[in-house]
């Protein structure tokens, strides 16, 4: 059920992630969600893309340090309160969420998506199945 | 089983290779003396004359010659034979300055590539092997030197010179070589290279390396076994006394025989200049007592390191010297404090880095600062920030204290640090002083 998110290493140095996304563009990989964490001294880019394990490849490929991470991608009802009931159900599911962040949808556009990273992917799913909350397939991910 | 080139000599009581040191000291100082102006004047302004010199136990009478020496006499001003029996010349990298010049007769060419035959059948180098040579050819001696100790073996020897490393990579697998000779970075280079092309330690023909030329670390030796498949032996040597087969180390693999029948090696403390005891760590100081056309007496190498005289299990007597910290040219005097790049090497080797660094030292508000820039790798890297940071945190607190001041540590793209053909970059001092 989750989703490949690709990890890339990023020096901390102008142009590092201009290079990055220079790479992608030339090879045709469309971003459905990224996010950048950054540190004094490096950062790390996030994304989700269509076929993670290419792009990750490509990446290896053109010297930057990438790694697939599994996410969970979960739909979100755009509108007030959207967020909060899924953290409810993360909260009753005892879920540890170690860092999110939200795309919106292309073809979509009543819904919100977002990225989750917990500590334990897999337990997360099982817990949350039954709850209500749509957890997005890869599938889902092209589609979008 | 071990092998050797020069059994008799190689395996020579110590009171044998006294004698034969002896009686070659005495006749290179009157050779000295009468053949070498520059040399003569030094032995003068100290009062002392060839009859002083009975045996090698006054060594330390005689003056020193630097570094300083060779560039002042440049370039002919330390010559001990006639042009027309010089056959050879060779120059340093210049990596630490002004290059200096070195010359050889037939003789001394002969005993050099002796020198390196010994290095090279301490390795396990036999007749039967394929001897692939990516040291550079031309003014360096590293090709020239292991060219003809692999002729004197007998071994094919491919002169493949530094660089074209997917070339090298091909003859090795194409020639089935046994033996790599090259600076270790760049050995670790093809390491790299090998793994990059899907090539495991199996796959490789290679057995033995032998790599010098410049400073590295114990755990550099190791990773490039591993990757490689094979036993890696240091050699030591400098032009100014031939090239490379000084020293070098057999399978006990635990330091590197000096060649004795042709160097006499001393230990000195390099401020007092006053010679140590056995065992004491100091600066190497050689005499050549074999050469006729650049005969160097106590030549101080600037390398740091510590002799000793236990019985080595490959049978050699040969004094056996530790590999060097480093040649106190490549010290960093950074906050007052003494800094070798082996050092850094060292920690980030342990902490699970790859030998892919560089160390840049600069000065901001008139204190110095040391950056340690070492290439991210996947087996590093995580998506977890919080690692990351605590991996480049354990790094700085390794560093400090094995150097005894704290450096910044950068973490760089992959392939960011410019890969050597020959000698490794180490270092970038940009201080202006």
């Amino acid at each position: 059920m989750s989703v490949m998110q690709i990890s890339v290493f990023l020096e901390n140095k102008p142009g590092t992630l201009k290079k990055m996304t220079g790479v992608l563009a030339e090879n045709n990989i469309n971003m459905r969600a990224t996010s950048l964490a950054e540190t004094k001294d490096f950062g790390i880019a996030r994304l989700v893309v269509d076929d993670a394990l290419s792009a990750v490849n490509t990446l290896k490929d053109n010297n930057f340090v990438a790694s697939l991470t599994p996410v969970l991608a979960i739909e979100i009802p755009d509108e007030a309160g959207g967020l909060d009931k899924i953290l409810e159900s993360f909260d009753n599911a005892q879920v540890n969420i170690e860092y999110m962040y939200a795309f919106t949808g292309g073809k979509c556009s009543d819904h919100a998506y977002m990225i989750f990273r917990v500590s334990d992917t897999k337990a997360a799913e099982s817990k949350l199945i039954g709850t209500g909350v749509k957890i997005l397939t890869q599938e889902d991910i092209e589609s979008i | 089983m071990e092998h050797y080139f020069q059994k008799e000599i190689e395996c020579a009581s110590q009171e044998e290779i006294r004698s034969i040191q002896n009686e070659k000291l005495v006749k290179q100082v009157k050779h000295v003396w009468e053949n070498v102006p520059y040399y003569r004047k030094k032995m003068e302004e100290k009062g002392i004359t060839p009859d002083d010199i009975k045996s090698v136990d006054d060594l330390h009478k005689l003056p020193f010659l630097s570094k300083k020496d060779l560039r002042d006499a440049y370039p002919y001003g330390l010559l001990g034979k006639p042009l027309k029996e010089c056959v050879r010349m060779h120059s340093t990298s210049g990596t630490t300055g002004k290059r200096v010049v070195a010359f050889y007769t037939q003789h001394d060419i002969d005993l050099w590539e002796d020198c390196c035959a010994r290095a090279i059948m301490a390795a396990g180098g036999t007749d039967e092997d394929v001897c692939q040579i990516a040291y550079g050819y031309g003014l360096f001696t590293g090709g020239a030197g292991l060219n003809g100790g692999s002729h004197k073996v007998g071994c094919l020897t491919v002169p493949a010179s530094s660089g074209n490393t997917d070339r090298q990579i091909m003859f090795i697998n194409d020639l089935s070589a046994t033996i790599l000779c090259c600076t270790p970075s760049y050995a670790a280079y093809l390491s790299e290279r090998f793994k990059e092309l899907g090539y495991g330690p199996d796959d490789i023909t290679l057995k033995a390396g032998i790599f010098g030329a410049e400073a590295w670390s114990e755990e550099m030796r190791q990773d490039i076994q591993n990757t490689l498949g094979i036993k890696a032996y240091d050699i030591y040597g400098l032009t100014e006394l031939s090239g490379p087969g000084v020293a070098f180390e057999c399978s006990a693999q635990d330091g590197m025989h000096i060649n004795e029948d042709h160097f006499i090696a001393e230990i000195i403390d390099p401020e007092t200049e006053e010679v140590l005891p056995e065992g004491e760590q100091g600066e190497l100081v050689f005499t050549a007592i074999d050469k006729e056309a650049f005969p160097m007496i106590r030549y101080r190498t600037r390398d740091i390191c510590k002799l000793t005289r236990e019985k080595c299990s490959c049978g050699r007597t040969h004094v056996k010297m530790a590999k060097p910290m480093g040649r106190s040219d490549d010290m960093l005097i950074i906050r007052g404090v003494n800094v070798f790049p082996s050092q850094i090497e060292t920690v980030l080797l342990n902490n699970g880095y790859a030998a892919n660094y560089q160390i840049v030292v600069d000065r901001k508000n008139n204190t110095d600062t040391l950056d340690v820039q070492v290439e991210m790798t996947p087996e590093m890297f995580t998506d977890n920030v919080g690692e990351i940071e605590e991996r480049q945190k354990k790094l700085v607190d390794d560093l400090k204290s094995m150097l005894g001041i704290k450096a910044k540590v950068s973490l760089m793209t992959p392939k960011s640090i410019a890969r050597s053909e020959g000698k490794a970059v180490r270092v970038i001092d940009k201080r202006k002083i």
